[in-house]
């Protein structure tokens, strides 16, 4: 098993890299598809627009290289704008296409009184599967940190793993598809519990 | 439900812990890095380094502590002091740092905020607004440590700087700090309301109920403390456990 990290060029890199050293790993960076190589799972993390890693992801012949990678559902882990990505669409870009390998659009929260955007910050995400291959050994209602205005809706509720409300608003948290998994919240800025999914990832 | 954050804050000058930090249990309490990873055990929700000395030689220093936390600590991390520049921002982004603290550079060029939350993303870029009441409910914003007024009201300036793309307010009491006599609820309330990004109460905290009073009457999204998390008068646990009796939503200790 070896791991992968995409790098679009927009994003830091620095500390999903550290969480999986942290794990024993020793993480190839991937710039472009023939850097590949022999990796067996790829990790996308990402804080950014949905339009700008798109475009960076296209530039660089990822975007249809990770659409055929998750086609073979071969072991994909999105974080933030790499779970965005994988929908058909966002109100962040609406002339930008996803990778549109799960159906459903990515949304921005709509405004409530009090309520702050971004939602940042510390927030439980119940599960909605039990225990799958990833999620599992989380307990009930894991505390994960957020940091995000836009969240996926997917169009498939089979994708979902777990839901996260914000406000009076709840969102799909993470999802769950063969050896896909995909996730709004930073495991990798959220301590054990972070790690703990991550080291299911390598798991599978 | 959104956890309310517990935050302590770490003053740094030349790679070293100042103001002192009193962990028992910890070799060198002046390391920087190593208070970091206690309070990364002890499930504090995030961390500030606050680099008070702020020389351009500190600051590769500071990049230097930076990096060796991050590769320990799995917990989101702010650096603030003495950023100047975007590409002043990028070195602490890049070294492992998840958000980046202005305050004097701020105030003497907003457009710093502007060109940071293009660069990087709003959810990077912390503004930091030292405030001195000035009169019935109006405060003015203070730099250099409270002593120099630059003539901007603290609540418009913070509807301004998030305006321009902050991702979150720190708001320092002047007039609490130091006292632990507990936070400036009008201060925060005010603050709180008139912005739609987080705000992290700063100054005053004496006692655990203090914290709870500015989280709930003065509307603080996060408590940012010092001395009363160093000085081991509370762990961050307890402060978590006295939240939770009094009914503030905090991340459980795991």
């Amino acid at each position: 098993m070896k791991t992968g990290i995409i790098d679009y060029g927009g994003g830091n890199l620095r500390s999903v890299a550290n969480a999986l050293r942290s794990l024993g790993q020793d993480p190839v960076i991937i710039a472009s598809p023939e850097q590949v190589g022999d990796v067996t799972h790829l990790l996308l993390p990402g804080q950014g627009e949905f339009g700008d890693t798109m475009r960076r992801l296209e530039e660089r012949g990822l975007a249809s290289f990770l659409k055929n990678w998750i086609g073979e559902d071969r072991p994909y882990f999105g974080i933030c704008v790499g779970y965005q990505i994988l929908f058909d669409n966002s109100e962040e870009a609406p002339e930008v296409c996803g990778l549109g390998v799960l159906p459903g659009t990515v949304r921005r929260f709509h405004d409530e009184p009090g309520l702050k955007i971004p939602h940042m910050g510390w927030n439980s995400a119940a599960g909605t599967r039990g225990d799958t291959r990833v999620w599992q050994g989380l307990g009930a209602d894991p505390y994960f940190y957020y940091i995000h205005s836009y969240f996926p809706e997917p169009a498939a509720p089979d994708d979902i793993v777990a839901r996260t409300t914000y406000g009076t608003q709840t969102f799909a948290g993470a999802v769950e598809r063969g050896n896909l998994f995909a996730c709004q919240f930073h495991p990798e800025k959220s301590q054990e519990t972070g790690l703990r999914l991550i080291r299911n990832f390598l798991g599978i | 439900m959104l956890a309310k954050r517990i935050i302590p804050c770490l003053d740094v000058t030349d790679g070293r812990v100042v103001k002192g930090v009193n962990f028992v249990d910890l070799i060198d309490a002046g390391d920087p890095v190593e208070c970091a990873i206690a309070y990364n055990l002890q499930q504090a929700d995030e961390l500030v380094f606050l680099d008070i000395t702020a020389s351009s030689d500190n600051r590769n220093t500071m990049v230097d502590v930076v990096r060796r936390t991050a590769e320990k600590c799995f917990i989101p991390l702010t650096v603030g002091g003495g950023i100047r520049s975007v590409e002043n921002m990028r070195e602490m982004l890049l070294a492992g740092a998840d958000k980046v603290g202005v305050n004097t550079s701020a105030v003497t060029n907003p457009s710093l905020v502007d060109a940071g939350a293009k660069a990087f993303g709003s959810q990077c870029i912390v503004v930091a607004i030292d405030a001195k009441r000035e009169g019935p409910g109006k405060w003015g914003v203070y730099t250099h440590g409270g002593r120099k007024p630059v003539g901007l009201d603290a609540v418009e300036w913070a509807k301004e700087v998030w305006r321009r793309g902050a991702g979150e307010i720190l708001l320092t009491s002047m007039d609490s700090d130091g006292t632990q006599a507990g936070y400036d609820i009008e201060l925060t309330a005010a603050v709180s309301s008139a912005i739609g990004i987080p705000v992290i109460a700063s100054g005053g905290a004496g006692n655990l109920d203090h914290m709870v009073d500015v989280l709930d009457a003065g509307k603080a999204d996060a408590v940012l403390a010092a001395s009363i998390f160093h000085f081991k008068k509370h762990t961050i646990a307890e402060a978590k456990q006295h939240f939770a009796e009094r009914g503030v939503p905090v991340r459980p200790y795991v």
